[in-house]
């Protein structure tokens, strides 16, 4: 890379020869309009509205996808520039329903945004808004396809980050739409629900299915004891759904606000997360111990769990059988709880706060319903659990802090950071070593696991005992390792993979937007939280030996059995 | 003015021979067939001189240098490559690669050996479109039996060259006539295009070096290393060496595939060419370089057919299509019916494109409906101006170019259907 000079709006800028005239512009602080760019993304250059006038070219082109060149002349506000772009606006209009004011992206749609800044006051087009049906087939996700503006985010993610290839355009021209094959419904096809089209649609398009009514409902019924649990990832990301900065830690406040929202107990998800690494350690040891399926994969991810299922029935035997920390909870939350509290399970409503979409789905599974109530009742995502704030109006910024109520909230770090990539394996690692070795960790970190790299592997030593591992997040990366597994080719002991870029941070329920800058500061801030707790080991949680003593009493044993571990289905594609 | 002069056989590219039939591989080598191969093969660099001499320019609608393109292939270090031949002859009013795969394969084959060499592919395909069943099967035979006299396949005639070609049937898409759409399209993927740069000489089929070049471009290579890049330059005009392939149709009274030398006017096309108009009517507009092309009036037509000058008059020669409307055309009637083929064909994968020929082709159904305003035709003159300028692919750019001459030249046509036109053409002191 060296140092080229463009001119840009007739000042000369220096600027790396590998960019392009969007990057360039951006890097010096000129913004130009974009749609179906997203950070991360390969170009597709279908929007237009970037276009840019540059001497020398007939037509305009493309920023995003035009490399800068020495000397180039760039013109990004020419009348020229201008009329074309609120040209394309106008366009996309004439062909999107006008329905701004009840639309669930109101606040944060790009489209809008940009009809303010480029100043549409009149759409010169013909209405021509479609009327097709919703597909509000699964209990996660809602896909209005008359919002669709075809950027295209939303199959790229769905291709070439997930590889499940659901979202894909078809037909051509005017009658082009991006759905599922033959226009089929998300339940009707192998879609994991994992949201990641949603956290990337500029518009209302796609979104998670909004279940804040009967939340609210829930609240408001006098009969109903209504307890919440909240995801670890959700506490470093809330503040910025209220609209802190990326990765603002916010645990206290976050109890605090669920209290005014009216929830009888606030809960801690990070304490089953614990429960979770005893459950799992102990059945990984029993599988090395007993010649069981290895590697052992983990199950605490719904999306994961679905695309396994879709798409490697033949490999379940590898997945641990625990169910996930979130649904563990619902299940303890209308046992043990209710036992200890002396509340009637049916009278009990157990609420998720989750980053994820999937976890809609998850809840309603119906193996999930061992106690004979359905474990969690309602899951809100991140941003769900946002907009509930806004109507009460809490002023989140201005929250105190507040701690979780016991016996259910009680955590570790560990559990924390089962929010983050390669969390899981960590905690579990903390864990294993100790009841493996009988000795006590030096240093709790490990750092071979942590970070952004699609699949990490690490062989870790126990006491002697070298173990590999494997973490992939992001299902293309989930795939890669389970296509080496299929071919006999891995020799991991245990696997841990999370459906969404990033783990839990980078879920389809966040914060829009959700680029690899905002993973990592929210990954950073999951780190802190662990590194503050004054426990960082699952084995150590107080209230988890106690669950075990007073309830489950071992792990692995009967209860955990009916409770807290599950069986999964082959489904094919 | 140039003066007219048919050219003689010599002069020309392309020999048809009897038209009834094709040319066989033993009479193509009887006229001379192959020595350029024979001469390519044993001095490519040569060759390649005499390309880049002749000025050949691409004949698909772009005007590329092909000279230039071979030697940006050269420049790769890449090993595994391709060549194309692109046979997805889609543009409405066209029929000159339909003729050269019928009547000449072998020199189109002879052609497509010659560019491989020198683009040091060893694979590659002719995308033939659906629609062209006898030039597939032409085509198909016309290799096999090239491989079998050792001009195809291993060790061209006993070289260390060796080219093998497969027929790729289109499945009737206009688009995939895009040189990236037609790539994707071999690669099993949808036929839209892809963003360039990469051009495909970077990264063409499946991410190789690909050369893909029309195939009135690589029928011509014969000619010009066989008779030299001087022969070819005595043809056509300093900018615009040589001859293109003319597929002139509409109300002339010879209709028909005409070799035409570079700076012919195209009133002499249509005039000694075409023979004139067909019928006493007289000549209202003419639409050259088909569907995406232009449509000019008479008084534009003094134009030599030469790549300078119709792009300062803002004319495309495109694939060399040329449509004689008389007066008892109407020109809303073409437009609309431009349009038509444009909504259709477009992969709606940009938004210029999509939305503006969604938004065109109303307001032209009103206008021929007699339903529009003026305040429509200025919207369509927005909208066509955007396509033009944004469109993702040549697609919706030359959809917004034929749009816009139609506007440019015949607004009063547009206007005089216009509910409201009254007023507006009273002030001018014009009548509706």
């Amino acid at each position: 890379m060296r140092s080229i000079d463009i001119n840009i709006n007739g000042e000369v800028l220096s600027v790396p020869d590998n960019i392009t005239i969007l990057e360039a512009a951006k890097m010096h602080g000129i913004k130009i309009p974009t749609l179906c760019h997203f950070p991360d993304q390969r170009v597709k250059a279908n929007c237009r509205v970037c276009v840019v006038e540059v001497e020398g070219n007939r037509n305009l082109v493309a920023s995003c996808s035009t490399p800068v060149r020495e000397g180039m002349k760039v013109r990004t506000n020419s009348a020229r520039v201008r009329e074309t772009v609120q040209t394309i606006l106008e366009l996309i209009f004439a062909n999107h329903p006008q329905e701004c004011l009840t639309c669930i992206r109101n606040a944060n749609c790009e489209l809008r945004q940009l009809a303010a800044e480029h100043g549409i006051r009149e759409i010169k087009a013909d209405m021509s808004t479609p009327l097709l049906p919703l597909d509000n087939s699964t209990p996660s996700i809602v896909r209005d396809p008359n919002k669709c503006i075809k950027c295209g985010r939303c199959a790229e993610v769905c291709h070439h980050v997930q590889t499940t290839g659901i979202l894909y355009s078809h037909y051509r021209g005017i009658n082009g739409s991006i759905t599922p094959e033959y226009g089929k419904t998300l339940a009707e096809v192998a879609c994991v629900l994992c949201g990641q089209c949603v956290a990337v649609c500029p518009v209302g398009a796609i979104h998670e299915k909004d279940d804040t009514a009967a939340v609210w409902a829930a609240l408001e019924n006098p009969e109903k004891h209504v307890v919440v649990q909240v995801a670890p990832s959700v506490r470093v990301s809330i503040a910025e759904e209220m609209g802190q900065a990326p990765g603002t830690i916010a645990t206290g406040k976050l109890v605090t606000a669920l209290r005014r929202l009216g929830f009888n107990k606030i809960f801690d998800t990070d304490f089953t997360a614990d429960l979770t690494i005893l459950e799992e350690g102990n059945e990984l040891l029993q599988r090395v111990k007993n010649g069981g399926a290895l590697p052992m994969i983990t199950s605490c991810s719904p999306g994961w769990i679905k695309f396994i299922e879709h798409n490697y029935p033949e490999q379940l035997e590898h997945l641990s059988t625990c169910k996930s920390p979130q649904q563990m909870f619902g299940a303890l939350a209308k046992t043990y709880y209710a036992e200890k509290s002396g509340i009637d399970p049916k009278d009990i409503v157990v609420v998720s706060i989750m980053p994820c979409t999937a976890k809609k789905y998850e809840c309603t599974r119906p193996e999930m319903k061992s106690n004979g109530y359905q474990d969690v009742d309602y899951v809100l995502t991140t941003r769900e659990f946002g907009r509930m704030l806004r109507q009460s109006g809490i002023d989140f910024a201005a929250l105190a802090d507040s701690p979780f109520d016991n016996p259910l909230g009680m955590s570790t770090g560990a559990g924390a950071i089962f929010g983050a990539t390669g969390g899981v394996m960590e905690a579990a690692l903390r864990t294993v070593y100790e009841v493996v070795t009988g000795k006590e960790l030096a240093k709790l970190e490990f750092e071979s696991v942590r970070g952004l790299e699609g699949v990490k592997e690490a062989t870790v030593d126990l006491d002697g005992l070298p173990v590999k591992v494997a973490v992939a997040h992001g299902l293309g990366n989930a795939r890669k390792v389970m296509d080496k597994i299929k071919a006999g080719e891995a020799d991991y002991a245990f696997v841990e993979v999370m459906c969404c870029p990033g783990g839990c941070i980078g879920g389809g329920g966040q914060p829009y937007i959700t680029k690899k800058e905002t993973r990592m500061a929210r990954i950073k801030a999951i780190y802190e939280v662990d590194a503050d707790m004054p426990l960082r080991k699952s084995h150590a949680n107080p209230a988890v030996q106690e669950l075990y003593k007073d309830f489950l009493k071992e792990p692995l044993g009967e209860k955990s059995h009916h409770l807290l571990h599950t069986h999964y289905q082959k489904r094919g594609l | 003015m140039s003066t007219f002069r048919e050219l003689d056989s010599y002069d020309r590219v392309f020999n048809f021979g009897n038209y009834d039939s094709s040319v066989s591989l033993s009479e193509y080598q009887q006229a001379g067939g192959y020595e350029a191969l024979r001469m390519a093969i044993g001095n490519p660099k040569q060759a390649l001189e005499e390309i880049c001499r002749a000025g050949l320019r691409g004949r698909g609608g772009a005007a590329f240098p092909a000279g230039l393109k071979l030697k940006m292939m050269q420049g790769n270090t890449e090993k595994q490559r391709y060549i194309v031949c692109n046979a997805d002859e889609g543009e409405p009013g066209t029929f000159k690669d339909r003729f050269i795969m019928n009547h000449i394969p072998f020199q189109l084959l002879e052609g497509i050996t010659i560019a491989a060499i020198l683009a040091g592919a060893e694979n590659g395909f002719v995308y033939i479109r659906h629609e062209y069943p006898l030039a597939q099967e032409t085509i198909k035979k016309s290799i096999a039996e090239a491989e079998a006299a050792g001009l195809l396949g291993d060790n061209i005639l006993g070289s260390e060259f060796s080219l093998h070609l497969k027929i790729f049937s289109g499945a009737g898409s206009y688009l995939c006539g895009e040189e990236t759409a037609l790539l994707s399209s071999i690669e099993g993927k949808k036929g839209r295009p892809r963003v360039k740069p990469p051009f495909p000489i970077e990264s063409g089929l499946w991410g190789k070096p690909t050369l893909i070049n029309n195939v009135e471009t690589l029928a011509n290579i014969p000619s010009i290393i066989a008779k030299g890049s001087d022969w070819y330059r005595s043809l056509g005009t300093e900018d615009s060496p040589g001859t293109k392939l003319i597929s002139l149709s509409g109300d002339v009274k010879r209709r028909g595939l005409y070799e035409v030398p570079f700076g012919t006017t195209f009133r002499e096309i249509i005039d000694n060419y075409g023979g004139g108009m067909k019928e006493v009517f007289t000549l209202k507009a003419v639409n050259i370089g088909g569907s995406s092309g232009v449509v000019v009036p008479p008084e534009e037509l003094d134009c030599p057919m030469e790549y300078g000058k119709c792009a300062e008059r803002g004319i495309t020669i495109g694939s060399g299509a040329v449509y004689v409307m008389d007066e008892q055309r109407s020109i809303l009637g073409n437009v609309h019916n431009r349009v038509h083929f444009f909504l259709h064909e477009s992969c709606g994968k940009c938004t210029p494109c999509r939305e503006g020929l969604r938004q065109v082709n109303r307001i032209i159904d009103r206008v021929i409906e007699g339903e529009a305003s003026l305040k429509d035709i200025d919207n369509l003159e927005r909208f066509t101006r955007c396509m033009q300028e944004a469109s993702f692919c040549g697609l919706g750019q030359a959809a917004g170019n034929s749009l816009i001459s139609s506007l440019k030249y015949f607004r009063k046509e547009y206007e005089n259907s216009c509910v409201d036109c009254v007023g507006k053409t009273a002030e001018r002191g014009e009548l509706c």
